[in-house]
């Protein structure tokens, strides 16, 4: 029996390395987030669904709201403290990030950015080590900001599950694809489950906030529909 | 744990909304959460959810001396407990300064209103009484605690038998409960907290506030009242000076809100004595009825869109108008995780007290793949809830 793809495992559950592995030999095998190899069996930690993306990465894809931060993720975070020549932020995780003020672009000893404690930040993770205080930067390797940075001039910032913050990432996401049909708005995602969003005008962003949670546990049909209905009753109001 | 803190465009955006008379989730300014109060098997037994918030409440009892100043009277412990299970900012073991408040709070609510009869509570003068005790458990925390942790008291409260006691000359027989029927506390009113958050001045009044909207307030009054119109706890904190006009308004709201929360109060209760009468399912296991696997679900955003929608779409809107009509069971709404497709055939055979699982054999590993386009087809049939009108009005 091949491992079963797609479909729901248990914690407990266990496969034989010949059921994971795939019809050409000798390939390496990746196991992610919620299994792990114990002798010669794989065991699932997590309850969920078991995925596979060639050539051998397979993981277990659970409803998760804990961050563990790992490297090179983008996050969303909030400045918490200003320490020195660091900000604390929070991003979600057991300890608080740091983030240098020379990690900015254009940033100097000089030229400091102009960051506030309470503001956003786009950032992506530089080091996540356990035993480590993560670090995060606001730019990438060339020193540009290329997207990162403070978020600022309004909007909202919200929580959700980590898994529903994935799927918003996917370039295939429906939700994000019929709301763009119909509003126009910024957004930016991190895989911590924080999202900012920032519409028009407050009705539809409240709008917004509301139907991306209320998409969790809704599939492409349904979200299309309610994309719609929002979109309808938000254009009412706003005439009202 | 550290809290997560709140960013400044979130309080900005709070706070700006609310001065154009606007909530997140929609809501108007007086209006409460959804309620839902459920009974537990045991006697005084009590959750109550608020909106997100979920408070379970225990009363317990036992004999004891009564205090020596009062040798007539029973005592009444109140205890709150605010575990990392709610907030993983509260603290395991020691008793922060909120807690502390909320606490003294609900003490002054219960105690200090004589709601419950004392003298009643007295077996023998100044040798033997009962201490009864309520437990207040907090399950989450998503605002406004202290309204739903003293509802779920008063109902607990209500909902509690102690066992009967004779006394004959020197002897005292405590009879359990297969011997003499349980006799319930004498409950003489039923005095229910309701607070009041104030921003910008005192300008603007919120009922019910969310977690976030507590974290932006100014200042907070708590009126405590019965549906008798009689005022049992006041208390005012923050900084905000506070007009007459509006102490009494908030007086006039609270006791809007208290008649009807008393009254889903009694209509829990009678609920529930009836299904125990009858012998139908009670308790807690009713929540997790329905005979499926309950992956996960979101609660209906109620908002009332009635003046947005299509005619076509009538029944829908008038099925979101009021606040607290909320029905004592939970209604389900199922939205299940691709994980748990609901055509997974698992054949519940015997509608028993539900317990997930319940008969049938699993089918969960060997979902033939080819079913998924069935599955879809299937699901557009399911009626898609309203959830979505989750706009501010």
């Amino acid at each position: 029996m091949a491992a079963p793809i797609g479909n729901v495992v248990i914690p407990g559950d266990s496969f034989s390395l010949m059921q994971l592995k795939t019809p050409d030999e000798h390939k390496k095998i990746l196991l992610g987030p919620g299994l792990k190899e114990e002798d010669t069996e794989i065991k699932v930690l997590r309850p969920g669904i078991l995925r596979y993306r060639k050539p051998g990465v397979y993981w277990v894809d659970c409803h998760h709201k804990r961050y563990v931060p790992s490297k090179g993720d983008s996050v969303v975070g909030i400045v918490n403290q200003k320490v020195g020549d660091m900000f604390r932020v929070d991003i979600g995780s057991s300890e608080q990030a740091s983030l240098s003020y020379l990690s900015f672009e254009g940033a100097t000893k000089r030229n400091r950015p102009d960051v506030k404690v309470g503001d956003i930040v786009y950032a992506k993770l530089l080091v996540a080590n356990k035993d480590m205080e993560p670090e995060i930067v606001c730019i990438d390797s060339y020193g540009r900001s290329s997207g990162m940075g403070v978020v600022r001039n309004g909007g909202f910032l919200f929580h959700t599950s980590l898994n529903l913050a994935r799927k918003l990432l996917n370039p295939q996401c429906v939700l994000l694809k019929s709301l763009g049909n119909r509003f126009q708005f910024e957004i930016s995602v991190g895989v911590n489950g924080r999202v900012w969003v920032k519409a028009g005008n407050d009705i539809q962003t409240i709008a917004l906030v509301n139907t991306v949670i209320a998409s969790e546990f809704k599939d492409n049909d349904q979200i299309k529909e309610m994309c719609k209905r929002i979109s309808k009753a938000v254009s009412r109001m706003e005439v009202d | 744990m550290r809290e997560t803190p709140l960013s400044n465009c979130e309080r900005e955006f709070i706070l700006k909304n609310i001065s154009q008379q606007r909530r997140l989730d929609g809501r108007n300014a007086y209006d409460y959460r959804d309620l839902r109060i459920a009974f537990g098997v045991s006697l005084g037994c009590c959750h109550v959810e608020l909106g997100k918030t979920r408070v379970l409440a225990q009363v317990s009892c036992e004999v004891g001396e009564p205090k020596q100043t009062r040798p007539h009277d029973g005592v009444l412990y109140v205890n709150v407990e605010l575990s990392p299970m709610a907030c993983p900012s509260f603290e395991q073991g020691r008793q922060s300064e909120e807690g502390i408040e909320l606490s003294r709070l609900m003490e002054r609510c219960l105690k200090e209103s004589r709601c419950l009869d004392m003298e009643s509570l007295c077996i023998v003068s100044g040798e033997k009484a009962w201490h009864v005790r309520v437990d207040i458990h907090v399950l989450n925390h998503e605002g406004n605690i202290l309204d739903c942790a003293s509802i779920a008291a008063i109902s607990a409260l209500a909902h509690f038998r102690r066992p009967d006691v004779s006394v004959n000359g020197e002897e005292i027989t405590i009879h359990t409960l297969e011997e003499r029927n349980p006799v319930p506390l004498s409950l003489h009113h039923m005095p229910l907290l309701v607070s009041f958050t104030f921003f910008s001045q005192g300008k603007y009044m919120l009922v019910d506030p969310s977690s976030k909207e507590e974290k932006v307030m100014e200042g907070k009054m708590v009126v405590g009242m019965n549906k008798h119109r009689e005022l049992c706890t006041l208390q005012v904190t923050g900084q905000m000076l506070l007009l007459k006009d509006q102490v009494l308004r908030c007086s006039s709201i609270a006791l809007t809100k208290v008649t009807k929360i008393t009254e889903l109060i009694h209509q829990a209760l009678d609920n529930d004595k009836q299904a125990r009468s009858k012998g139908e399912k009670h308790g807690f296991a009713v929540l997790v009825s329905g005979d499926k696997v309950t992956a996960n679900r979101l609660p209906k955003i109620e908002v009332n869109v009635e003046k947005f929608e299509d005619s076509d779409e009538m029944d829908e809107g008038q099925s979101c108008s009021d606040d607290a009509d909320a029905q004592n069971g939970i209604e389900e709404l199922e939205m299940q995780t691709e994980a748990a497709p609901r055509e997974s055939a698992v054949e519940i055979l015997t509608k028993g007290v539900g317990v997930i699982g319940e008969g049938g054999a699993s089918t969960w590993l060997d979902i033939p793949q080819e079913n998924t386009k069935q599955q879809a087809a299937k699901k557009r049939r399911y009626k898609s809830v309203a959830m979505e009108e989750g706009i501010g009005s």
